[in-house]
């Protein structure tokens, strides 16, 4: 174990999976299916962790290995330090307590209000009846539907609904809170409410996320780090700066190319070189080591001119990078001469016809 | 149609056979509850996916209720007699057919309670599993009230098939009013009586659907 990372990387990660490997029986007549296939995932406590796949990648079949909902068919899962992989069922409703869960759907107890819905883990738990009240006041509060109270579940909106579900996740206090998709059911204006209501329950509690996703605006918006998925495997994972701005795989860049615009695709580009004539190189720009004003400063004294075609900047927890296609006019001779110049400062991709 | 009617000194026997239906469905809707909902509860938890799945279980129970259900009641009464008379200590009257309406309903209840519970969504179940709750404490306070609109609906339709079976009690001496109907309207050709024990057991129907119907929409606050 390393010890210059910081403080975090000394302690023990709040959720420690080892090797993790899930397969589903058969169903009748069908094959086994292998959900996981050898995870290897460190939580430290206090980030907020994306995990993006598409569907069908195991990414909600990894986060029910984590509360122990489903067990693995082999590896180690350890919480806080404990190993839970081989734990009897009284003893996972004990670590269960201590993480809390929200959901898609909601799955709000319809036969309850949402009063009664936050008492649910607190009657589980056995806690007294005057904290209980306690408690409830202050998440009814914390997340905003302190007039809510004695409602019914089927008479609030899909954000209100998801904010009960925060409320009665977190009446626990646990450390760890697990969102299955939890904002795909609401609309933009609502994920965005739900979205910052996370962001003050990790800010405020100090309370660990882990966000199952398939958008990539939640990653971005919310995650310090993100993980990949696909066929059951972590294929990249990293801070989200670095994963937005530059990355690896295949079906990293298809999750990236939704929200960054990074260079053109095919249709795309044929359609900018019947607009416009002259060489196309796409300029990575990373950081702020090469400002912009220097390359094109570089572009102009060699008498090439260029026009912006395609790209932009993004911003993301502070930092900014952007992913700018030129279009280069000018003498042949000149325009080499430029390009070699420019990919000196800044990662340059020639794109061809 | 002869209109000639024994009414009129039969109004005694309209109630005593008011109350002995009352009586019989009452405690066959009870006792018949309990185990039906017992029994419905086992299908439901057994099934793939379920809190106690077990599929050798769960076949077992299926081909139970399934080899029992279809039975027509007439004969099911004439089966299950020399049982009755080891369970009551006879195997006419009363006693004997609360004891076969009993087992009849516990297996149709069976099936209803069952249809009852799969509408529960598993998304809540999984909600009530994530924070640390027990099978037994999730059937209790989350499977059970979240499915009691239906099975509320459901044992007030028990009800009503129950009036209807009860019926058939006289051919082991049993009572009621369906029983009322046939001797004493049926077989004397008197109209009047049979028709007068039908709009009773229609009234009863309607008062308990209706009474059901309230109930359900109440609990499912729709």
């Amino acid at each position: 174990m390393t010890t210059a990372a910081g403080p975090a990387a000394t302690s023990v990660p709040l959720v420690e999976l080892r090797d993790v490997h899930k397969t589903f029986p058969a169903a009748r007549g069908g094959t086994p299916v292998e959900a996981i296939r050898g995870v290897d995932l460190s939580v430290e406590a206090g980030e907020i962790v994306g995990i993006v796949g598409y569907s069908g990648a195991g990414k909600s079949t990894l986060v029910r290995l984590i509360n122990a909902l489903e067990s693995t068919t082999s590896g180690s899962v350890r919480i806080g330090g404990r190993e839970i992989a081989d734990l009897k069922e009284r003893d996972l409703r004990e670590v269960r307590l201590g993480i809390g869960m929200i959901f898609q759907q909601f799955n709000l107890f319809r036969s309850r209000t949402v009063w009664g819905n936050i008492a649910y883990p607190l009657e589980v738990a056995g806690v007294a009846r005057a904290e209980q009240n306690q408690r409830i006041s202050d998440l009814l509060h914390f997340v905003g539907l302190a007039d809510k109270a004695h409602s019914h579940v089927d008479e609030l909106s899909g954000g209100q609904k998801q904010r009960v579900g925060i409320a009665r996740a977190l009446a626990t206090e646990p450390s760890l809170l697990l969102a299955d998709e939890s904002t795909s059911a609401l609309d933009p204006e609502t994920t965005q409410e739900v979205l910052s209501l996370l962001r003050r329950v990790n800010r405020e509690l100090g309370i660990t996320i882990v966000v199952i996703t398939h958008e990539m605006d939640v990653v971005r918006s919310l995650a310090h780090r993100v993980v990949v998925m696909e066929a059951g495997r972590i294929v990249e994972q990293g801070p989200v700066v670095q994963v937005l701005s530059d990355p690896q795989q295949p079906v990293t860049r298809r999750f990236v190319s939704t929200i960054v615009d990074d260079e053109p695709d095919a249709e795309a580009l044929a359609a900018l070189h019947a607009r416009h004539p002259g060489h196309f190189v796409k300029l990575a720009f990373r950081g702020d080591e090469v400002r912009q004003s220097d390359v094109f400063a570089e572009l102009l004294s060699r008498d090439v001119r260029f026009e912006l075609v395609y790209g932009g900047i993004e911003e993301v927890q502070g930092e900014t990078f952007g992913n700018l296609t030129l279009a280069l006019d000018g003498d042949p001779a000149a325009v080499t001469a430029a390009v070699a110049a420019v990919a000196d400062l800044v990662p340059t991709t020639e794109l061809s016809r | 149609m002869n209109l000639d009617t024994n009414i009129g000194e039969l109004w005694p026997l309209v109630w005593q056979g008011a109350y002995e239906t009352l009586y019989i469905v009452a405690i066959t809707l009870t006792l018949g509850g309990i185990l039906g909902l017992l029994l419905g509860l086992a299908l439901y938890v057994t099934r793939r996916g379920g809190l106690y799945a077990s599929r050798a279980t769960n076949l077992v129970l299926n081909v139970v209720v399934n080899f029992f259900r279809p039975i027509p009641f007439v004969i099911f009464i004439a089966a299950v007699q020399p049982l009755a008379r080891v369970v009551v200590g006879t195997g006419i009257g009363n006693p004997a057919i609360i004891f076969a309406l009993t087992l009849a309903a516990a297996f149709g209840i069976s099936r209803i309670v069952e249809q009852s519970l799969v509408t529960v969504d598993p998304g809540v179940i999984e909600a009530a599993r994530s924070v640390g709750a027990s099978r037994l404490h999730i059937i209790r306070t989350v499977v059970l009230p979240e499915a009691l609109g239906p099975l509320v609906l459901g044992y007030t339709f028990i009800f009503v098939a129950l009036v209807d079976m009860s019926a058939i009690a006289g051919v082991i001496g049993g009572g009621g009013l369906g029983n009322f109907a046939l001797q004493y309207g049926y077989r004397q050709f008197d109209a009047v009586v049979t028709w007068t024990a039908v709009v009773i057991i229609v009234a009863l129907v309607q008062v308990v659907q209706l009474a059901g119907n309230v109930a359900a929409r109440r609990i499912m606050r729709r």
